[in-house]
């Protein structure tokens, strides 16, 4: 029986007349690819913002394995387990890539010393793997800030994945990738997800990525969630494709 | 020759002038003690500096350092040198820990501006309390005993400029290391982005805490060393002109290091030096200018005109 990860209950937020959040119940079931998809301002990555204490909701509670996180800041959500990758990647621009991944992981293990060299710590070899994983090994010694878009998103990804999570959150994993690479990116994700026993919510536009890597898809659209569902039947309903896809 | 080695030869040089020429000229001594106590302080910028944030106040610590020094002599005695090399840079750390616990929760101008407050409140209370301070006439501050042992006037200043080498060396490797380190490079993380350090469970107000704690630190031992060494401390110490002393060092010298904090001191105490007495009045004019050629040709500061050779060689 798989456990239910992260519950959001009766979510509401509003932003001076929009409504982003208005009354959203979803669970987050452990082993699974959730996807959330719906139309730009629907509030989608507001509720990203709202399960890991960057934003408060108005109403409503998001608790993880039963403990309410609601009020808690995301640094505290995040060693609780649950990580996140942003749609802008959010590094340390001035400082290499292995020094970026080495923070995460310093921060993963608790190595919080002064005196100890941060690319000697023991987690160094992890790091390199996880890097090679993610395809990323031939920029660690780059500076951030020196990376082509694209590979600045799959930094963003290892940093979270570095920390171990049980869940990660990923606000449109493959924008920003160029289309021929984003299967290939996608395959090498969800392997390493599944490898590593790291369930997912990822929010997307792109349909055949929804399709080929979500076990469910949620759809968000006018601060509700309208239909929640395997991805074989959400994206062929006829409502669906209509008010959210666009055909 | 790599940056790297170029670097380390112009510390060998540094060390080695500081040493051997107050040999040949004595009355260089104190003046080389002065450059190197200002360089510790100035390390402690360095520190808050790699977070992005500027302490427009850190003379305060520099004060406390001073006053530990004369408050000691004045009302519990004569004590060892080594006595106040401890005490003064840990009730400094006591006094960034309390004000620390609060001036962490800002940034930029707020943080910068808030440190100025706090010191000008303590170089009030130190010019004010007439009574216990004497107020803008200072204390004066003898001459302590090294591990027992006193030393003629003479004796003393090279006494002091080699403790203070010493220190030097010891500090800065310190900083280096911590710089390096885990909490160093979270420090740095500050500055390019603190929502991405939340998000990896750190909190960025503890990590400018220890930053701020030890800059704090270093600064009492700066305070203490100069105290010593110009045998008064006077409110002065803490004003925030000073304030601004140090944050001026540390562009001038350069921020990529520790070096760059004795760069800047040296050049800054030698400019003062020969302009105030070519010019009287006007030597702040020649640093000035000085400064202002630093930032339009050197932007990383003199340690940066080092560093600047690895782009065009290969190392």
């Amino acid at each position: 029986m798989s456990r239910v990860l992260i519950s959001a209950r009766g979510l509401k937020i509003r932003f001076g007349g929009v409504i982003a959040a208005d009354g959203i119940d979803l669970d987050v079931i452990e082993g699974e690819n959730l996807a959330i998809i719906g139309p730009n301002g629907a509030g989608k990555t507001t509720f990203l913002n709202m399960a890991t204490g960057y934003l408060r909701p108005q109403a409503g509670t998001v608790s993880y394995l039963g403990r309410d996180i609601t009020a808690l800041p995301p640094r505290t959500i995040t060693k609780l387990g649950i990580a996140r990758a942003f749609q802008i990647p959010q590094l340390f621009l001035d400082q290499t890539v292995m020094e970026n991944m080495m923070i995460a992981a310093a921060a993963q293990a608790g190595s919080m010393s002064a005196f100890r060299h941060l690319l000697d710590l023991p987690q160094r070899k992890e790091v390199e793997d996880l890097l090679d994983l993610v395809g990323i090994s031939a920029y660690a010694n780059r500076k951030a800030f020196e990376l082509p878009e694209g590979q600045r998103k799959l930094v963003d990804i290892a940093l979270a994945l570095a920390l171990k999570p049980t869940v990660l959150l990923m606000d449109e994993p493959t924008s920003g990738v160029a289309s021929a690479e984003k299967l290939g990116l996608m395959d090498i994700l969800t392997a390493a997800l599944a490898r590593q026993k790291v369930s997912s919510v990822f929010v997307e536009h792109d349909m055949d990525m929804v399709e080929r890597y979500a076990h469910r898809v949620a759809v968000w659209s006018s601060g509700k969630i309208q239909v929640v569902g395997p991805p074989a039947e959400i994206l062929n309903n006829a409502e669906v494709r209509e008010r959210v896809i666009g055909i | 020759m790599s940056a790297r080695l170029l670097s380390r030869w112009a510390i060998v040089l540094g060390v080695a002038v500081a040493a051997i020429f107050p040999l040949v000229l004595p009355s260089w001594a104190t003046l080389i003690t002065l450059i190197l106590a200002k360089g510790i302080v100035v390390l402690g910028i360095i520190i808050l500096l790699q977070a992005g944030q500027v302490s427009f106040g850190h003379a305060m610590f520099y004060g406390v350092g001073a006053y530990t020094v004369a408050f000691w002599e004045r009302y519990v005695g004569a004590a060892d040198l080594m006595l106040f090399l401890l005490l003064g840079p840990v009730i400094a750390m006591l006094f960034g820990l309390l004000i620390g616990l609060f001036v962490v929760r800002y940034r930029e101008i707020f943080f910068g501006m808030l440190n100025l407050a706090f010191s000008m409140v303590l170089w009030s209370l130190l010019e004010k309390l007439y009574h216990y301070t004497n107020g803008a006439d200072g204390i004066r501050v003898a001459r302590p005993a090294l591990a027992g042992i006193s030393f003629s006037p003479e004796a003393f200043q090279y006494v002091l400029l080699y403790l203070t080498l010493a220190l030097v060396l010891v500090v800065s490797y310190a900083v280096q290391r911590y710089l390096d380190s885990p909490l160093g490079h979270m420090l740095r993380a500050i500055k390019s982005n603190e929502t991405r350090l939340e998000y990896l469970g750190i909190s960025a107000r503890r990590i400018l805490l220890i930053g701020y704690v030890a800059s704090a630190f270093l600064g009492g031992l700066g305070g203490v060393l100069v105290a010593i060494a110009q045998q008064i401390a006077t409110p002065e110490f803490a004003y925030w002109t000073k304030s601004g002393e140090f944050v001026f060092i540390a562009i001038l010298g350069g921020t990529a290091n520790a070096f760059g904090a004795f760069a800047g001191a040296a050049v800054f105490e030698t400019v003062r030096f020969f302009a105030s007495a070519q010019l009287a009045n006007a030597w702040q004019l020649i640093l000035g200018v000085v400064l202002i050629v630093i930032i339009m040709f050197a932007p990383n500061g003199l340690i940066g005109l080092l560093n600047r050779r690895k782009a065009g060689a290969p190392s």
